[in-house]
């Protein structure tokens, strides 16, 4: 770890619209959701450190926006980069994919569709992964399942 | 699942001939339902049908405590157990500013080599088996079941023993550990070359696992395919090695690559892994301190001070990751897992095309997938 | 061979034969000998079907480093025997769109094809129920008529998987079943005759694995091997494998069907090992060498019936082995190894045995 300063100058003149921060282990990458694909473009195809190894795609659902967090490791140089970027309409969350980048992205895309029903523009095959067409999606904080989930206060 | 998205992406002939392998399989994998089509013998397209066993492990999680978690992740990849626990572990006490006995340390890793080689074990039975060399089976469990003994005389459990917690251990192992670790150590060197001389030099088996199922680098690194499959292609990927954790960078092992990225490959990969890890043990028994206690002090109720965390371990499988974002409460908000076997498994639709069903069947042996992983 | 006439069978036969003249008119008596050898046949057939499926399931267990039945009656003997009653108990499913008169015929056609190869058979001195003149040739004539079985069951059971799988043994046997009847052409090259009862006798002085040394012995591997292949068993097995697809071409039988073929295939595998004991190890002939005399009286005082079963178990290990040991080839590698490898090989076996025989450079 420690400061990798090739790649905040690259961050800093090719990604001009991203916010980075020193997150508690990797430096965090913040984009406006519309640049998202530029950004991860742009990571892949830097030429000393390409981040070609998607390690894990997912969503968070924080109250009043979606979080997508794209973990990246570069593999020549074992270097990693948290990329972000928020999404704040909860009913029409639409996003571009990444599966055109890197071909892990399309069924881990799948899996957010399934259970968080953010949906990707331009995906290959947008349909859910695990559970039925009708179930609605589980892991938004505001699912209500009365059959199976029990809620309670503590 | 809409038929209709299917049907956009492939156009279906009318020679097509569709066979379903059905979520029960005759093997050992899991709940997995592949739709094969057919043309004669050769494999057009395969389409996975994942989600049997969904059992929404990242929501139970929201409203479980962090040793409560730990349960939970024993049962994704039930042979790689120990070590899906112990990402939660890192993880908790990485961000917790925790210190961990240095003998915890030993004891942790000794279990990660011990899992490590019971998973492997399984899977080289199942693998014999499925291709027809029905002994294997026997040999392989044979031999698991000393490393299950040493186990259950520790933890009372063989396979999900919980055993991790944030902090250390649950309690203290055995004082018979070591032994019983060594003399397995000894034992399973000298059974070594009949495995070796039972399927790994057989010419049937070289017919049927050479230059099938072939994986490049790049494929490997696009699709995210970690462990032992993506290292039989040339691509290092070893956690251990490139983000050490726990007593890892004290020990001294070969990282197993080979270029060639055919089921043999992977096939050589797993078997050379199973005796690093054995030299990985002796290194660790003989350097084991005795005194150091079992855990650190940890308060009772354990919480997270607010932010993202993220761990990642080299599970049996590939590259297990834990991503836990946290509001400062004792529930995590949201806990992903990164499970390996999610991503090894979508790279079979690729290379099922073109081979037999007798090759799929090899292939996806040499991937060495168990679903509950996949499905979480 | 005076003391071979000791354990002589034909002084029994002759006696029963002598009395059913006695007693009744000679065409009433031959009637009454076919009767008789039917039903002994079909015990013998029976028993010895229960017997070898009890032993394979031993013989596996040992090469697996267990113990295998050992619940029902001392050892497991009667382990069979309840097996058979479960399938007889079973539900005799047909299926809507088959075509019943075949797929009720297919068990039987197998079945039969087997029984008339087992007929001819030498079993002992004096033991054997016709001794045709082309003995060998009417073996594997006969048992040739099986595959017409598995691809009638096959085609009749109106189902994707056991149609892939019938045409994926037939495919397989008929190709084997040139090399087989080549590697035996090579024993009648050597002994001059197809008549069973001679080739046994010309080993009086010597087996012919002994006799004919290398290409004998290189006939007898080949044999070993194409014979595994033509019974589907062992390393050759993709068309029933369990942990493919389906079940083969028996996939839609139940109950009392399915122990005719599960039955057929075991006694194909006894009279795979019958006849390779018959031509190539003697027979129910004891292990004689030329010269020896005293050695061959001593090896006459076992009697010839131990010797042929004892042979005969010999080999029906080592196809055992072979099963539990190798894993499978694919269909394809399959009949590559035949018609690439093992069909020029024995065509040039051939070619190397006939000029053998011609120029003496034999143990007579």
């Amino acid at each position: 770890m420690g400061k990798n300063n090739k790649l905040l100058e690259f961050i800093a003149n090719s990604i001009p619209y991203g916010t980075l921060i020193q997150g508690f282990q990797y430096p965090e990458l913040t984009v406006p959701s519309g640049k998202l694909h530029d950004a991860a473009g742009a990571l892949k195809n830097f030429k000393e450190q390409p981040f070609d190894y998607l390690v894990s795609l997912t969503a968070v659902d924080h109250l009043e926006k979606f979080t997508m967090v794209y973990h990246l490791e570069s593999t020549p140089t074992h270097t990693m980069i948290v990329l972000k970027a928020d999404l704040a309409n909860r009913d029409k969350t639409r996003i571009d994919t990444v599966s055109d980048l890197w071909v892990a992205a399309e069924f881990h895309e799948r899996e957010v569709f399934d259970l968080f029903g953010i949906h990707f523009n331009n995906h290959p095959d947008m349909r859910r992964l695990f559970l039925e067409d009708d179930y609605g999606y589980p892991l938004r904080k505001d699912f209500k399942d009365d059959v199976n989930i029990i809620e309670y206060s503590n | 699942m809409s038929e209709e998205a299917v049907k956009k992406i492939i156009l279906k002939e009318d020679e097509d001939y569709i066979v379903n392998m059905g979520p029960q399989h005759p093997s050992t994998h899991g709940v997995l339902r592949m739709e094969v089509c057919l043309n004669g013998e050769t494999v057009k397209y395969m389409i996975p049908h994942i989600g049997y066993i969904h059992r929404g492990m990242e929501k139970m999680a929201e409203s479980n405590t962090y040793k409560q978690i730990i349960h939970l992740t024993d049962r994704m990849d039930y042979l790689s157990a120990h070590i899906n626990n112990e990402a939660v572990c890192l993880a908790v006490e990485n961000a917790l500013g925790v210190e961990v006995p240095e003998r915890v340390q030993y004891i942790r890793a000794i279990l990660d080599e011990l899992t490590r080689i019971a998973s492997h074990h399984l899977w080289w039975s199942a693998f014999g088996m499925d291709l027809g060399a029905l002994t294997t089976f026997f040999y392989g469990m044979r031999d698991r079941e000393k490393i299950l003994a040493i186990f259950e005389e520790s933890f009372g459990s063989r396979l999900l023993h919980s055993f991790n917690t944030p902090g250390g251990l649950m309690h203290d192992v055995h004082p018979d550990f070591r032994k019983h670790t060594l003399e397995f150590v000894k034992y399973f060197r000298k059974k070594l070359p009949d495995y070796k001389n039972l399927l790994t030099d057989n010419v049937i088996f070289h017919n049927r696992t050479i230059g099938i199922g072939v994986m490049d680098k790049e494929m490997a690194v696009n699709y995210g395919v970690t462990g032992p499959s993506g290292r039989g292609s040339g691509f290092s990927c070893d956690i251990r090695k490139t983000a050490p954790y726990g007593i890892y960078d004290k020990v001294e092992f070969n990282e197993i690559l080979y270029s060639e990225g055919d089921s043999f490959a992977r096939y050589k990969v797993r078997m050379d892994e199973m005796e690093e890890s054995l030299n990985i043990l002796e290194q660790l028994v003989e350097n084991m301190p005795e005194e150091g206690g079992f855990t650190a002090k940890m308060k009772p109720v354990v919480k997270l001070p607010e932010g993202e965390y993220f761990q990642r371990v080299e599970a049996a499988r590939g590259e297990f990751a834990v991503f836990i974002v946290s509001k400062g409460e004792k529930y995590p908000y949201r806990i992903k897992f990164r499970s390996p076997n999610f991503s090894n498994l979508f790279v079979l639709s690729q290379l099922a095309i073109g081979g037999i069903i007798a090759d799929l069947v090899a292939i996806t042996g040499s991937l060495d997938l168990v679903i509950p992983d996949i499905d979480r | 061979m005076i003391l071979l006439d000791i354990y002589s069978f034909s002084t029994l036969t002759s006696s029963i034969d002598k009395s059913l003249n006695d007693a009744m008119a000679p065409w009433m008596a031959t009637l009454t000998e076919f009767v008789l050898l039917g039903l002994v046949f079909l015990i013998f057939y029976a028993l010895l079907g229960l017997f070898l499926v009890y032993l394979e399931r031993k013989v596996c267990a040992v090469i697996q480093n267990r113990i295998g039945p050992n619940r029902v009656g001392k050892w497991g003997m009667f382990q069979t025997i309840a097996d058979l009653i479960k399938l007889l108990m079973k539900e005799l499913i047909t299926i809507k769109n088959a075509d019943k008169f075949l797929f009720n015929l297919a068990p039987f056609v197998v079945i039969i094809a087997s029984f008339m190869a087992m007929a001819a058979l030498p079993f002992a001195k004096g033991l054997q129920a016709i001794d045709l003149n082309i003995g060998i040739f009417y073996v594997i004539a006969v048992s040739s008529l099986g595959v017409v079985g598995i691809l009638i069951a096959g085609w009749s059971s109106n189902s994707k998987y056991s149609l892939i799988g019938a045409m994926r043994s037939g495919a397989q046997i008929i190709s084997y079943e040139l090399s087989v009847g080549l590697a035996l052409l090579a024993i009648v090259i050597f002994s001059g005759s197809m008549q069973l009862s001679t080739i046994v006798e010309s080993q009086a002085d010597g087996w012919w694995i002994f006799k004919g040394h290398i290409p004998a012995v290189f006939a007898f591997v080949l044999y070993l091997i194409t014979a595994t292949a033509e019974i589907n068993r062992g390393p050759f097995d993709l068309a029933e494998a369990e942990s493919e697809l389906t079940a083969g071409f028996h996939t839609e039988y139940s109950g009392i069907k399915f122990a005719f073929f599960f039955l057929a295939e075991y006694m194909n595998m006894f009279i795979v090992a019958a006849i390779a004991a018959t031509l190539f190890l003697g027979g129910w002939m004891p292990l004689h060498i030329g010269g020896w005399e005293g050695f061959n009286q001593i090896m006459d005082y076992i009697p010839s019936i131990i010797w042929f079963f004892g042979k005969t178990f010999v080999i029906i290990y080592i196809i055992m082995w072979f099963k539990w040991t190798f894993p499978r080839l694919r269909i394809d590698q399959l009949l590559n190894l035949e018609w690439k490898y093992l069909l020029p090989l024995n065509l040039i076996n051939t070619v190397i045995i006939s000029f053998v025989v011609l120029m003496g450079l034999y143990f007579k």
